[in-house]
């Protein structure tokens, strides 16, 4: 499946992440968070970054090990990704739904 | 609404991540504690939680050898070595987690009184103490669902 965002086609999956990481730009990260009703700010993209660099180094996401990643933590985070936080902003990055519980 | 009434560490854990898991799935979560449930909420008791090795067909050992002293102990370090390797956090930051993820922490009332708990026994995170009739009213909204652990 493809999707337009910022006038670029990108390949989705049916939950609309984007299949190809290397697809991402800033401009289809600010697109998807105006679906998800998010406001970017620097924070916002900080966080951004952190989990697009533990995608790049094939950690496993899960809420803890963002808390403890001194980007934000744990109440901030649900504070920038009010509804779901990790698979938000999992999504905005551009990189795979997190497959965790926890 | 999580209703956990028990407090061997695999019914303490299945109800922290299903209340920390509705959360990340934007879903709003409360837990009320009661009975053998408070263990989990008290300061004292909530770091040495164990897993029942007696009268649980799911250990696969003998039920006198579970008995022994000190096989308790090992099962239960056995098992939280393992949830480290998955990054599940201890109780106590589990705890942390939920209170930071916004899940609403009840004690129960009945319970407590039963115990003979004092407030201060409780962790200062908690939200309150609650009665059923409390805890069913916080209840009385569309699309609430309802688990007893």
């Amino acid at each position: 499946m493809e999707k337009l965002f910022a006038g670029v086609s990108v390949p989705v999956n049916d939950e609309g992440y984007l299949t190809d990481f290397n697809a991402w730009n800033k401009e289809i990260g600010h697109e998807i968070a105006k679906e998800e009703g998010i406001d970017m700010t620097e924070h916002h993209w900080k966080v951004i970054e952190y989990l697009q660099q533990q995608h790049k180094n094939d950690v496993p996401l899960t809420i803890r090990r963002v808390g403890k990643s001194g980007v934000v933590d744990i109440k901030g985070f649900y504070g920038l990704f009010p509804k779901g936080p990790l698979k938000t902003s999992s999504r905005i990055a551009g990189i795979p739904k997190p497959a965790s519980c926890i | 609404m999580l209703i956990l009434s028990k407090a061997t560490i695999d019914n303490v854990y299945a109800c922290f991540i299903l209340a920390n898991g509705a959360r990340m799935e934007g879903i709003e979560a409360e837990i009320f504690f009661t009975f053998f449930g408070l263990e989990a909420i008290q300061k004292k008791k909530l770091e040495h939680l164990k897993v029942a090795t007696v009268g649980n067909p799911a250990m696969h050992m003998p039920t006198m050898l579970g008995g022994l002293p000190g096989v308790e102990a090992l099962a239960t370090k056995m098992m939280k070595k393992e949830m480290e390797k998955l990054d599940i956090p201890p109780v106590d930051e589990f705890l942390e987690i939920l209170t930071a993820s916004g899940v609403k922490l009840w004690g129960c009332k009945l319970a407590k009184d039963m115990f003979h708990l004092e407030r201060e026994d409780l962790i200062d995170d908690l939200d309150g103490i609650l009665t059923v009739g409390d805890f069913y009213r916080r209840a009385d909204r569309e699309g609430t669902h309802m688990l007893f652990i």
